[in-house]
């Protein structure tokens, strides 16, 4: 980099280097946080080598935006649910939307002893998944917040990452074009076609995710 | 063994200050408040039957205007015109000598109550935890002044020569005989504790300290006063055993607030509420114990009784109490948690006419356990512990809303699944063909051109016995979305409609 020699009167060159990175209109390419790699694999080796962290990230809320049920949407969960309910950390299952039918969760891996429903509506699961997520001794909170605002949305993401606890969110495919405070996004369409919508640390890839939802028939 | 007797010189007088100030939630200072609000009026307790009122005890206050214990009421209201006269309730006195034992139980296992206005506990057992004794003295002295008892302290080798010191002098604390015995020679007769027919006949004698009675000869002694009063002497000496019934805590904690006003909201009934919590947790702390469930009864206007003991029915015009049951999955004992838990409860209850008085029970107490915890844990500092968000997300959300799933071996999907509060285990995993992750809560009809059946069937077929007869062939369907269902199609029917029971999610 050369210095204009008009400028290089007084100063050093280190000194005007220092003044340029002061400058707000200077745009750096590595602003993100790097985020550090996670030991919580997804289970789907396509979706780990896509994501920055290499897993789920450990504290924080992820969106995942489904199309329809049925999807494959839960069994993308189920081996971390597996993994942290084997490691005796509660699962916290808040207003699900069907009948949770343990044996086929259990036949997933997940340990019912350390899974937890809980039955709330509209105002009060939203309460009870960021109270989850703020107590910082589970290990996984899933929740259905169809109608939150990005004002709700962003209060559980502030509670994962107070709680350092895992979140998901699961939500309508017509909250896409919405901003979303949730550093990861998925979305998965009928097909099923999943795809990463947003990603802290990385450039979303442009191309689906090979997904295969893993059901043993 | 070393003997600490803890002396309440005005246990009834207390007792009413603390009911009084009790009912102050403004105050930021309990113990100031306490103090100044029992020093600023006048009051004095009253006895005695209806034709012959006289005082029992006055607070400072009145006794600075000349009212005086055992004087006649009459005269007290000649003297100063206008006091405070409260009837005095002995069954009180007793509640609260029991609630000191059980405090006292704490610091030492041991405890007895003397006579009606001391306690006694054995501290040289209970040194080793809570340090030398200036050290225990101090955490008694803080513990009796936060809780609001005027106190003396004194403690010597002998339960009843402890109680003769501190009644004496407040603060000594000896631990040899030969002390002992000199500092109770210079102890007034009147001050021995002996019967008073003893009292008087000694005081005639010319016997003013009990140096003069000790350098008596016992034979003669003996002779004129029977063997009780040497007895007496000897037990207060240490030279006879002193066996004495020790104080064993009750099984169910029971507590009442009485309060002076009405009171129809919920915000004015959190501080009464506060006592009584911390009341339980001290009786706890003080067995080592937790509580699972209690019940906080509002007691509505037009109460008859006061009786604790007597179950109350609700006879004409008078309501029945509210109660407010708090249950936890497990034990628990932290005051702030328990409080926590009391309020939440409290504020999604209504309250259907003013309260006038408050009870706190609690009949299960099983023994606590605290949470273990690792020592290299990483989780971020303010962390709760899973026990408190689960009681906190039940007090909120009602006792039913926290459930745990369980398969249950029955072929029929709608009933092969069980709710319970908590799994104390791991359920044993059910042999099953592939099963849908969620469940529909019942059957609805699945309406698609182009299903493709994935697998299947399987045929289930059961239930005959109680009426929910299921006739049905189940198969994995795949949509034209690409989603994966779980349908049925009536037995035997190859071409019936599809019914939707549940999705691989």
């Amino acid at each position: 980099m050369s210095v204009p020699a008009a400028a290089s009167c007084d100063t050093s060159p280190a000194m005007r280097v220092a003044t340029l990175l002061r400058d707000p209109r200077l745009w750096r390419g590595q602003g993100a946080p790097v985020a550090p790699p996670s030991n919580r694999p997804t289970g789907c080796a396509a979706l780990d080598e896509v994501l920055p962290a290499g897993g789920w990230p450990e504290a924080a809320l992820v969106e995942i935006l489904f199309s329809a049920d049925g999807l494959g949407e839960l069994s993308l969960l189920l081996p971390v649910l597996a993994a942290l309910s084997s490691a005796e950390k509660p699962v916290v299952v808040v207003a699900p939307p069907y009948r949770a039918y343990a044996p086929a969760w259990q036949r997933a891996g997940v340990r019912l002893s350390h899974l937890h429903l809980v039955e709330a509506n509209g105002k009060d699961a939203l309460w009870a998944m960021e109270q989850a997520l703020r107590a910082g001794c589970c290990g996984a909170v899933l929740g259905w917040p169809m109608q939150a605002d990005d004002n709700a949305l962003r209060r559980l993401q502030v509670a994962a990452e107070t709680g350092q606890t895992l979140g998901f969110a699961f939500r309508p495919m017509s909250a896409q074009n919405n901003p979303s405070p949730a550093p990861l996004r998925l979305t998965l369409r009928d097909g099923p076609e999943l795809r990463v919508l947003k990603c802290r640390g990385a450039l979303p890839p442009a191309r689906a995710i090979p997904f295969r939802p893993i059901q043993r028939h | 063994m070393l003997w600490a007797c803890i002396l309440l010189p005005q246990l009834a007088l207390d007792a009413v200050c603390r009911k009084r100030n009790g009912e102050q939630p403004m105050c930021m200072d309990a113990q100031v408040s306490r103090e100044a609000g029992c020093r600023e009026r006048p009051l004095a307790l009253v006895t005695g039957p209806a034709q012959r009122r006289v005082l029992l005890d006055a607070n400072a206050a009145a006794r600075a205007a000349g009212l005086v214990p055992g004087q006649p009421l009459l005269a007290a209201q000649a003297l100063l015109q206008n006091f405070l006269a409260i009837d005095h309730d002995p069954r009180e006195d007793e509640r609260l000598r029991r609630f000191l034992a059980a405090w006292a139980y704490r610091y030492s296992s041991m405890v007895s109550l003397e006579g009606d206005d001391a306690i006694l506990l054995e501290v040289e057992g209970s040194l080793g935890l809570f340090g030398p004794w200036p050290r225990l003295e101090r955490m008694l002295r803080e513990d009796l002044r936060e809780m609001g008892f005027q106190h003396r302290i004194a403690m010597a080798p002998t339960p009843l020569g402890a109680c003769l010191l501190a009644a004496a002098q407040d603060g000594l604390a000896l631990t040899g005989s030969t002390h002992l015995h000199h500092a109770l020679g210079r102890i007034p007769v009147t001050l021995a504790r002996l019967s008073d027919d003893h009292t008087t006949a000694l005081a005639a004698m010319g016997l003013r300290r009990l140096r003069q009675l000790f350098a008596l000869p016992r034979a003669g002694l003996a002779r004129r006063f029977g063997p009780s009063l040497l007895e007496h002497l000897d037990r207060m000496r240490g030279d006879h055993p002193d066996p004495r019934e020790l104080y064993r805590p009750p099984d169910i904690f029971e507590e009442r607030i009485e309060l002076n006003y009405e009171v129809s909201y919920h915000p004015a009934l959190l501080f009464p509420i506060r006592r009584l919590v911390n009341d339980l947790a001290t009786y706890l702390s003080g067995r080592d114990g937790g509580v699972q469930r209690f019940v906080i009864a509002l007691e509505h206007e037009q109460h008859s009784g006061v009786d604790i003991e007597t179950t109350r029915t609700p006879t004409d015009g008078q309501l029945p109490d509210t109660e407010i049951v708090v249950g936890l999955l497990s034990a628990e004992r932290d005051p702030a948690r328990l409080f926590d838990l009391a309020r939440s409860r409290l504020e999604r209850s209504s309250i259907p006419a003013p309260v006038r008085a408050l009870r706190l029970v609690a009949r299960e107490l099983p023994p606590f356990v605290p949470a273990g915890r690792d020592l290299f844990d990483e989780r971020p500092a303010q962390a709760m512990p899973w026990a408190a968000l689960r009681e906190r997300l039940r007090a909120r959300l009602g006792e039913d809303a926290l459930y745990q799933l369980a398969g249950h071996p029955d072929p029929r999907p709608e009933q092969a699944l069980r709710r319970s509060p908590q799994l104390s285990k791991e359920p044993a995993p059910l042999l099953l063909p592939p099963r849908p992750t969620w469940l529909l809560p019942r059957p609805m009809p699945l309406r698609d051109h182009s299903l493709q059946i994935l697998a299947g069937p399987e045929r289930i077929e059961s239930g005959w016995w109680d009426g929910g007869d299921v006739r049905r062939d189940y198969y994995v369907v795949q949509t034209s979305l690409g989603q994966r269902a779980w349908a049925f199609r009536p037995a035997g029917v190859s071409d019936g409609a599809w019914m939707l029971h549940g999705w691989f999610a």
